[in-house]
């Protein structure tokens, strides 16, 4: 097989990806009878048209980030953390817990305090699985699925019997204190000169930065992040080299959960302010799709959240302006994670003659 | 099918006959324009080094590759080799160094597959019973029909394979390197079924890269080199000095100049070690030896006898049980301590045996590589959280240079390089650690016959530098020539010590078949 | 717990075990042909849309099944495409066709009948009705052999027999025919059945096929007999919990028998919190009985019932050795 040059492998094969993913669902909306010319343009304008649009897209993004580096770091070792969801509902616990156990005077307290909160409950909501995979060798797919079910139930029981305040009729926590309020963008001195309109975007989406440089850190210059990344790709020279299996999956694990769990910052405690049913909106499973979509690396991540964003805002504009269904955001979901995770080879073979091409042109 | 030419006349066509086969994977030419010709009722070797090309050339004969051009013949009639069925409806039989068997299957069960009868099993079973019996007895092919084939030894497990291809009516039989995993006792046997198929009017084509099987057993021989076939002779006609020339291109130092070993203080006292794996079976039974300090110890043994688990314990990568002093300190076998890391520390460096699985991340670069199982190494942290990868960089181009790694960049990721240049950067990265012992595994498996030369060299000089060696091979020619004294392992215990210059391969054979004195008749 | 509620819960744990039976057969015939699927949850949920739909459109639950085979065949061949052909990695894909199901399912559901997503409710002829075994009345009044056959093996939705003939068949298929000694040799050592002139493609696809026929029964089951309907998500993690009890049962069919219907009964169970109070003494909250079956799944996994070995080349796209 003829090798693609690396530009191509990283930039090529998930454009092309997104592309075919694109055209797929292009013919689904066809197929219900919609136009997908029309159906593009209410996503581009509802989700990029407006700095207001922006202050969705960016929001829906900053989830997508953390939940994308979580799937990231497991990755890494070779492990696939379907769990996400779970980790990420259990963060929002955190948060929530954090939040109203104590009068908050002001944000920039509250905010390292929840951060604790989200990443210990994320990551405990990991390590049950971790363990089992590290000692039992329970399959971590499977586990942790059951894990988002598990996560589920147990947030209902809480919001409905435990958390929920007397006289209220939805499930969900009290309102969060005023001290607990995060700054969004409107409320940020020179960048509220763009952000005119309330937006639900706010400071995490910073933290979410610094997230992703901490990862690439972690990753590519630390004695931890290369013991990941060797004990990924192979486990047998990992045990050569005296790389603990047990050590390498629990962290990878429990920082990975952590990473979910911190995504609740963003929606739990900067958009809400109070613990929902139902809080991430899947934002964990897209995580997937995100890793996926930046080849796993940290800026990659960045870059596929952000067009995350936009799908998750685009679609919920399609769902307010058009009749097409807002479950197209997890089709094409679906089919971003077919093409770049499961089909990557073939979109490479589609590749490869024009290379082969080009090179005899060359010669 | 089963014919029977057992008069070879001249006027009868070859057997087999390649025109002009050629093969590319990439940019790698496997197969540059080969011709052979293989007369029916002989035995024909096909000999070459590691790479050259021989089992490319024998997996387009038996339909796994495509040649991109040149032609088949079979009985003098041009044939077309699509898949393994053409091949088996042609006569062909394969038996492929990595056995193709199911090992949760019966050896009925086996034989059968692929080749049954019906839609149904109980009546190819039935039938196969039959057949095995008339073969096993014509043949000298005996094996438990109901026997779960991960049950087996290698030798039997072979016997399969072969019964597998007599069983589909297989006239040409093809053997890739069919020694390298039997003891000498059990590869005489395979040459007497094969000289008695012969007889039978089977045509034979036997694979290897050692010199001694050739001269022994086959009728005529082609030698192949990096993809070109070199020489076809009679065997009778040539000598292993001829031949061994013909493979490599020039003439072959088989022995490393090396100056007597002036042993010093105990390194590594061994006591009683055993091991027991993961499915409970137990692996070494009860060891003891010791390396001194300026020694190459040379385990010689048949692989799968308890020497990988020897030096998978004494590496850390397993657990054992039994006492093992380093420089007269107990090493933990069980606890905390067994670990790779805690080895190392203790001045053990390791060169495992397969190089590509267990000593390398082929996917990192060879500057990450290097760092591999040291990257605890201050001299690689810049503080206290970060690694110093320039240092490592620094380090790695180095290396690269005193061993003369090609192509010197450190940035290539390590499935980039050959399998002789992958080893000198684990070389490099273990003998500069100037550990108190060495471990190491096949030190020259798949690697280049330059290379080798090198690799010899500098685990003498290690030796000279007054380091200890445990050298663990199954090419008794390298045991032979490397070793102090040679240890033979089978079935997990050491069979006996010898010094190389007072046993020679017959008596290390005969240790490596069980056989308790290594004087006892095995005829 | 009386004998009679006992056959209750039995007679819905027949119910609620078929569908998983059918997946987990499913995932059988896959796994033993070392192709992994954790996509079978997806398969079900398109072909219980598929024969919603078509049951609802065509009044015939016969049509609305072939629609749900052919919809779970549908994405059968494109995850056998990306495990089989391009040689992808089978979690993923698994994994991608499962959102795929619980986004297009909805979208299909949704722009034909306008209904939140749903298909219309199934009666009649479009649903699966009971069928009772002969001699159902008249065994009824014998002591506990009565009630077991009447009311708890008679009077089900055909498919529920199908499931259950599907596990000696299973059986016979793998351990007493040419094609079972292949199947099982394909997942144990691909290049067996390779140099042996058989190909390893077609087995496979051939395999992936037969889940996909399977995985077809059980969300057509989910869609026209357990239920009314098609409903967004119906399939509530069952695909996996499938998989569960493929592990548990060591890829064996009778196991699979036995660990399909001890998740059925528990399930069946779930449904019950009177029993359960009455049992225990104390109320158990709805959320931790409809959390059990997952945690009995974890359970199950976490191998406390023994080490499974999967098929030895399961997981792994065949490439041909140099």
């Amino acid at each position: 097989m003829t090798r693609l040059p690396r530009w191509a492998d990283l930039v090529l094969v998930p454009l092309i990806s997104l592309l075919l993913a694109g055209v797929i669902s292009a013919l689904v909306i066809l197929a219900i009878g919609q136009s997908p010319w029309e159906a593009l343009r209410t996503m581009v304008v509802g989700a990029l048209g407006s700095p207001y649009a922006w202050g969705y897209t960016l929001y829906y993004a900053t989830s997508f980030m953390f939940t994308g580096l979580a799937v990231t770091v497991a990755f890494h070792a070779s492990l696939f953390n379907i769990g996400g969801e779970g980790q990420a509902t259990l963060g929002g616990l955190g948060v929530a817990l954090v939040c109203l156990s104590f009068p908050w005077p002001h944000w920039t307290l509250a905010l390292p305090a929840a951060m604790v909160g989200a990443a210990l409950f994320g990551a405990a909501w990991a390590a049950i699985p971790a363990w089992l995979q590290a000692r039992r060798g329970s399959h971590i797919v499977i586990t942790t699925i059951m894990f988002n079910y598990i996560a589920a139930a147990l947030i209902i029981y809480l919001l409905v019997s435990v958390l929920k305040p007397a006289g209220q009729m939805d499930p969900a926590t009290a309102r969060f204190p005023e001290g607990a309020h995060l700054p969004q963008l409107n409320e940020i001195p020179l960048v509220n000169l763009i952000f005119d309109k309330q937006v639900p975007a706010n400071v995490t989406l910073f933290i979410a930065l610094i997230a992703c440089w901490l990862v690439w850190v972690l990753l590519w210059r630390t004695r931890l992040g290369y013991e990941i990344r060797a004990f990924g790709r192979s486990e047998p020279a990992a045990l050569y080299a005296g790389i603990s299996p047990f050590r390498v999956t629990m962290l990878a694990m429990l920082i990975s959960g952590a990473l979910a769990g911190l995504m609740s910052i963003n929606n739990v405690m900067g958009e809400s302010e109070r613990l929902l049913q139902n809080s991430t909106e899947g934002a964990g499973f897209i995580g997937i799709a995100v890793a996926l979509m930046g080849r796993n690396h940290p800026f990659g991540v960045f870059l596929a959240a952000l067009l995350f964003g936009f799908l998750f805002q685009g679609g919920a504009e399609l769902g307010l302006w058009t009749t097409i269904p807002i479950e197209l955001r997890t089709v094409v979901q679906g089919l971003v994670i077919l093409f770049t995770g499961a089909l990557d080879y073939m979109v490479r073979m589609m590749l490869v003659p024009f290379f082969r091409a080009r090179k005899l042109e060359a010669a | 099918m089963g014919r029977r030419d057992t008069a070879a006349p001249l006027d009868v066509p070859p057997a087999i006959e390649l025109r002009g086969i050629s093969k590319a994977f990439g940019t790698v030419q496997a197969n540059k324009d080969i011709s052979i010709r293989v007369m029916p009722g002989t035995i024909h070797g096909i000999i070459g080094e590691n790479g050259a090309g021989k089992s490319t050339l024998m997996s387009i004969l038996y339909g796994f590759y495509r040649a991109d051009s040149g032609e088949i013949f079979i009985n003098g009639k041009k044939t077309e080799i699509h898949d393994s069925q053409d091949a088996i409806r042609a006569g062909i039989g394969m038996v492929f160094q990595h056995f193709k068997l199911v090992p949760n299957f019966t050896v009925l069960e086996n034989i059968v597959l692929g080749a049954e009868d019906g839609a149904l099993l109980r009546p190819s079973l039935a039938k196969a019973r039959r057949v095995l019996d008339e073969l096993a007895r014509e043949y000298e092919l005996e094996v438990d029909p109901d026997a779960v084939v991960e049950d087996l030894s290698v030798g039997h497990q072979q016997r399969v394979e072969i019964l597998k291809a007599l069983y589909r009516h297989a006239d040409i039989l093809i053997l890739d390197e069919p020694t390298g995993v039997l003891t000498p006792a059990e590869a005489d046997h395979l040459f007497r079924i094969l000289k008695n198929l012969k007889e039978q009017g089977k045509t034979i084509i036997l694979i290897t890269h050692k010199l001694r099987e050739i001269m022994e057993v086959t009728d005529t021989v082609s030698v192949m080199r990096r993809g070109e076939m070199t020489a076809t002779v009679r065997t009778a006609e040539t000598s292993p000095e001829q031949l061994a020339e013909l493979m490599v291109g020039r003439k072959v130092l088989l022995n490393v100049p090396k100056a007597p070993a002036s042993p010093g203080a105990t390194v590594l006292e061994v006591e009683d070690l055993r091991v027991t794996d993961a499915d409970g079976v137990e692996r070494l039974k009860g060891i003891s030896f010791q390396i001194r300090a300026g020694e190459i110890l040379g385990i010689a043994g048949v692989a799968g006898n308890g020497q990988s688990e020897l030096l998978a314990v004494l590496g850390g990568i397993m657990k054992g049980q039994g006492r093992v002093r380093l420089n007269g300190e107990e090493l933990d076998l069980t606890g905390r301590h067994s670990d790779g890391q805690s080895r190392r520390a203790r001045g053990i460096a390791h060169v495992p045996e397969d190089r590509q699985r267990l000593g390398m991340i082929l996917d990192f670069t060879a500057w990450e590589n290097v760092a591999f199982g040291y990257h605890h190494d201050p001299a690689y942290q810049k503080n206290r959280w970060l690694m110093d990868n320039d240092a490592i960089l620094r380090d790695t181009m180095g290396k690269m240079e005193r061993f003369d790694v090609r192509p010197p960049i450190p940035t290539l990721q390590a499935k980039n390089f050959s399998g002789g240049n992958q080893q000198k950067i684990i070389l490099a990265r273990e003998i500069e650690r100037n550990p108190d012992l060495l471990l190491v595994g096949q030190p020259t498996r798949g690697v280049d016959i330059g290379a080798i030369e090198f690799i010899h060299k500098r685990i003498v000089e290690l030796r000279d530098a007054g380091k200890a060696v445990l050298l663990v091979s199954v090419e008794l020619d390298e045991i032979m020539s490397l070793s102090d004294r040679i240890a033979v392992m089978f079935d997990g215990r050491i069979m006996g010590e010898r010094l190389p210059e007072q046993t020679d391969e017959r008596e290390l054979g005969l240790l490596m078949a069980g056989v308790a004195n290594g004087k006892g008749d095995a005829r | 717990m009386d004998f009679s509620t006992l056959v209750q819960i039995l007679d819905s744990t027949m119910r609620l075990a078929t569908p998983l039976l059918l997946a987990c057969l499913a995932g059988l015939y896959s796994e033993r042909s070392g192709i992994f699927d954790i996509g079978l949850e997806g398969k079900m949920l398109m072909a219980a849309m598929c024969t919603g739909a078509v049951a609802a459109l065509t009044g015939s639950v016969w049509l609305g099944m072939l629609a749900g085979i052919g919809g779970s065949i549908l994405f059968a061949l494109v995850h056998g495409l990306a495990s089989i052909t391009f040689r992808g990695n089978q979690l993923i894909s698994g994994v991608a066709l499962n959102f795929v199901a619980s986004g297009v399912t909805v979208l299909i559901a949704q722009a034909l009948f306008r209904q939140g997503g749903r298909t219309p409710p199934l009666s009649g002829d479009a649903r699966f009705n009971p069928i009772e075994l002969p001699f159902a009345a008249q065994l009824a009044d014998i002591p506990i052999i009565g009630p077991l056959y009447s009311d708890v093996l008679s009077g089900h939705g055909a498919l529920v027999y199908v499931a259950l003939l599907a596990v000696p068949v299973t059986w016979w298929v793998l351990f007493r025919t040419r094609f079972g000694l292949r199947l099982r040799a394909v997942g144990e050592n691909p290049a067996s059945v390779d140099t042996a002139g058989v190909s390893v493609i077609r087995l496979r696809y051939t395999a992936v096929i037969i889940t996909g026929i399977l995985c077809g029964l059980a969300g057509a089951y989910l869609a026209a007999g357990l239920q009314t309907g098609f409903g967004k998500e119906m399939t509530a993690g069952r695909g996996y919990i499938a998989l569960a009890a493929l592990i548990f049962a060591k890829w064996r069919p009778w196991h699979a028998l036995m660990a399909t219907f001890l998740f059925g009964f528990f399930q069946a169970l779930a449904l019950r919190p009177d029993v359960i109070r009455g049992t225990l003494g104390f109320d158990v909250p709805v959320p931790a009985l409809d959390a059990l079956p997952y945690v009995l799944t974890v359970i199950v996994l976490a191998g406390f019932v023994g080490r499974a070995i999967p098929p030895r080349a399961g997981g792994e796209p065949y490439v041909k050795e140099r």
